[in-house]
This record gives structure tokens, sequence and C-alpha cells, in this order.
């Protein structure tokens, strides 16, 4: 599983980065970014759900690998 | 320190413009029908809109009123969510509807940048204010925070009886952005006087009204001189300093914005911190669990911010137009109502149940689209703070009279008289 932020959407309201830090960190004006490639590790894929399901603007996109 | 020319005449005396909007006639009074003759003002809104809302949502969905000159009020999350995002349609050049209008030309930079401000223009406005607000800069205010909520705290020794949103709920933030613009903390009640002219004056006659918003800006215009008399660092010397575009800002956006931060910065969290504290009072079993288990706050913290949204925005429509079933004309209000699209249930599973415990909540308490409030990291600190400390330090506590409790009339609504019974 990998994670995507849609910078477009995204307006920095930090859901991701406080439920996911593991995943998700913030740049210097606020805004969601992804940690490495976006890469979910096992174990983490919840958070990563949490994430995406929370993001007020829907900007978080799950990508299931088949 | 050379003189700063742009703030030794009143930038106001060039702005004459701003008092030439439009006037409305001031309508009080009982509401017939609550889907064609709203109002936020009146004292059934303020004690509880939610049962409003949720007949509205059911049979309208969009509220229409003739008061404040006429004006919609969206009910479905969906219909928020749509103006939220359409910047094209609906300005904000005002955001607290009132009986005035400003003119069409004060958009898109609006009085108080940049929450009422519209594209281009906002995009930059809003730029200049985000590093002070990340969670990362916020964190460097919890230390003074949690000093601020114990010492409240610590000053109810030997009482029974506290008013949790006088004695303590309206200190923390108003401590705190006093702080982060460099303003005496003493200078604390005049603030209170200042929200209350500008968001719970709203239906005063517009004349009225503006002699009471500038005392705001002659306060806010001292505060600027005596940081170019005496430098320091903060937001207010951050402003006045600040580019944009390659020039420093217009003294109207200066002072503008510190009149946003301050008031914004206030009512609202205030609100939030004594619903959540009269929520709590009324709720014993939610109350221990958190004593029981302060892990689960930050979940329950959203699912206050949901159910109890302290703030309602305000849009223009921009020209006349057939929107989602209704007939806008240019220059209606929109009462966009954050509090009412977070009981949708077409959004919100048992979207009228306060679940502490809320795993997925994507609530629009802080706004949706290019206004998401600037202050939402600095707000979710303050809140977990207060309600943390609280917990721990005054576990057990009752409303003390449930009739007693008052709510603020308007567009942010949280609790103003809140006396609890501790034990």
């Amino acid at each position: 599983m990998k994670v995507q932020i849609n910078p477009e959407s995204c307006q920095g309201h930090g859901r991701c980065y406080d439920l996911a830090p593991g995943l998700f960190s913030d740049d210097d004006e606020g805004y969601g970014t992804v940690l490495g490639d976006g890469t979910v590790p096992p174990g983490k894929e919840h958070d990563a759900r949490l994430a995406a399901l929370n993001c007020p603007e829907r900007a978080i996109e799950l990508l299931e690998e088949a | 320190m050379a003189v700063d020319g742009r703030f030794t005449e009143d930038f106001r005396e060039t702005r004459e413009d701003e008092l030439l909007g439009t006037r409305s006639e001031v309508v009080t009074g009982p509401i017939s029908d609550w889907a064609t003759d709203f109002s936020h003002v009146e004292p059934e809104w303020s004690a509880d809109p939610y049962p409003i809302q949720d007949d509205l949502r059911q049979r309208c969905p969009i509220a229409h009123t003739e008061r404040f000159g006429g004006g919609w009020l969206p009910t479905r999350y969906e219909d928020v969510a749509a103006i939220a995002y359409d910047t094209e349609r609906f300005s904000s050049r005002a955001i607290i509807m009132s009986n005035f209008r400003p003119p069409r030309e004060l958009a898109p930079v609006g009085g108080s940048p940049p929450i009422s401000s519209d594209p281009p223009f906002h995009h930059d406005a809003r730029k200049l204010l985000l590093p002070a607000f990340t969670k990362t800069a916020v964190t460097r205010q919890e230390p003074a925070t949690r000093a601020i909520c114990h010492s409240l705290i610590d000053a109810f020794e030997g009482r029974d009886v506290v008013d949790a949103a006088r004695d303590y709920a309206q200190h923390i933030p108003m401590r705190v952005i006093a702080d982060m613009l460099g303003f005496p903390p003493e200078d604390g009640p005049r603030f209170r006087e200042f929200v209350e002219n500008v968001l719970e004056g709203v239906n005063l006659p517009p004349e009225e009204r503006i002699a009471r918003v500038s005392k705001l800006f002659d306060y806010l215009l001292a505060q600027v001189h005596d940081h170019l008399e005496n430098p320091r660092e903060d937001l207010t010397a951050y402003l006045i300093n600040a580019e944009l575009h390659g020039h420093r800002l217009d003294p109207s956006h200066v002072v503008g914005t510190m009149a946003l931060l301050l008031i914004a910065g206030i009512d609202t969290t205030w609100s939030a911190i004594g619903a959540s504290l009269w929520h709590l009072a009324k709720t014993p079993q939610d109350r221990n669990r958190l004593v029981a288990d302060p892990r689960l706050l930050p979940t329950a913290l959203e699912e206050f911010l949901r159910a109890y949204a302290p703030v309602t925005m305000a849009r223009l429509v921009k020209d006349d137009m057939h929107w989602h079933g209704v007939d806008m004309k240019a220059d209606d209000w929109i009462l966009l109502s954050f509090p009412a699209a977070n009981r949708d249930p077409a959004q919100f599973d048992r979207a009228g149940e306060v679940i502490i415990d809320r795993e997925v909540n994507r609530h629009a308490a802080f706004g949706l689209g290019i206004h998401r409030c600037v202050g939402s990291h600095l707000a979710r600190m303050e809140l977990r703070v207060a309600l943390e400390i609280w917990l721990e330090r005054i576990p057990d506590f009752t409303l003390q009279d449930p009739s007693a409790v008052t709510w603020a009339a308007g567009q942010i609504r949280g609790p103003r008289t809140l006396p609890l019974r501790l034990r």
C-alpha cells in the first residue's frame, strides 16, 4: 500500500500528520507531506486508512497494490 | 528606528469608501418560520440551534430570510462544502452577516485579510501567516499555555462553584494570542469588549456598529505605534515588516490582519473549551472515561469540535443565479454553518450523538477549502491542554444549574456563563 497527497486539495488541516506521524509530516507552511516514497510499512495500514478517512479535504489517496 | 510613514496618519481617512457600503433595515423579534425568516441572533437559536438546523435540513434544505437585507442558510454538508469551495460565485469580502455590506470594490482584499480576501490576492496574504501557525510553531506556545491553565485553576482554591467560561475558558486563548501579538497581557478585558462588539453586535444599527468596531482599530493602531517605538519580535512586528509583491503591506492590511488574529484567536477557542467542559459536566460517563484514559482525549476533542463547532462563517453572493434549487440575488448573504454541516446524517453516522471515540470524523469545524482556519493548530493545542489540565486537576464536576448556562449569540457559539460545581 502507498499513500499520496493531492497538493491541489490539501489545505493544511494536519489530520494526516496528527493521526499517522510515521507516514506523513508537514512542510514550513503546514501542508501535509508524504514521508519517503509513501510506501506504508506492514502494520501501518490502519493508520494510513485513518488518515485518508479523516482528511476534511479528501486529499489523501491510498494506492492498494495488486 | 526610522519613522514608518505608513502609520503617521490614520489610514482610515484614506479608506472612507469602506463607509459607503449598503445598509439594510434592522429587523429583530420572534421568528415566524425558520425556513423563510431565519435569524442567527435570536435567543432561540443561541440557546439550541441544532433542532432548528435538523428540521431545516429535512424540509428545505436551504432556508431563506429577508432579515439582514436577505440571506440563505444551507444546512446540508454537501451544500456548505460546495459554497466553501466555490470562490468564483461566493465572495468573502464580508464574513460577518450584519446589516452592512461593504462595497464591491473592497474585494479581493477585504477589511481583514486573508479571511476577507478572495483569489488571487488571498493566496499570498495567507501565505504570509502560515509559517507562524504550523503545528511545530504553535508547540512553542504550549509550555506557556500549560502555565496559564494551571494558574487559572490555582485561583479556584477554596471555591465550590466556578464559572468555567468566564474564569477559565476565555482567558486561555486571550493570553496566548496577546503574547503572540506582543500586546500587554493586562489588556485582556478590553479584548473581550472588542470581541463582543465585532461578533455579537451584528444587529445594531450599522452606524453604531461601525463606531464600536473603530475602537478596536484605535487600539490596534496604538499597538503598532508602540511596536515602532519599542521594536520587539512578535507577530505585530512581523506584519509591520512583512512584504508582499516587493512592497511592505498597506497599513490597512497590517491592522486588518491584527484585528483578525485577535478576534478570531479568542472567541472561537474560548467557545470550544467551554462547550467541551459543558458536555463533560453533564455527561459523567464521558468524563470518567477521559479521566481514566487521557490518551483518548485527541479523538474526543475532534468529536467535541464536530458536535459543538463554534464557528459559522458568511459569504456574499457575487451575481444573481439559480443555485441548488433556489434563486440567489447578488449581495445576498450566505450563512455558512459548519455546525449544521457537522450534524448532517448524510455525512456522519449517528450525527446527533456525541461519540467520544469516533474514529472517522471528517468534520468541517475549521472550514473547508482555501479559508481553512489559519489558527487550527493553535486552537487544537489550546483545547487539548485546557481539557487535559482541567481533567487532571478537577476530575469530578457537574453543572451547578443547567438553566444558568448562557450561550453567545451570533456566528461564534459557545458558553458565556457556565457555572460548574467542583467536587
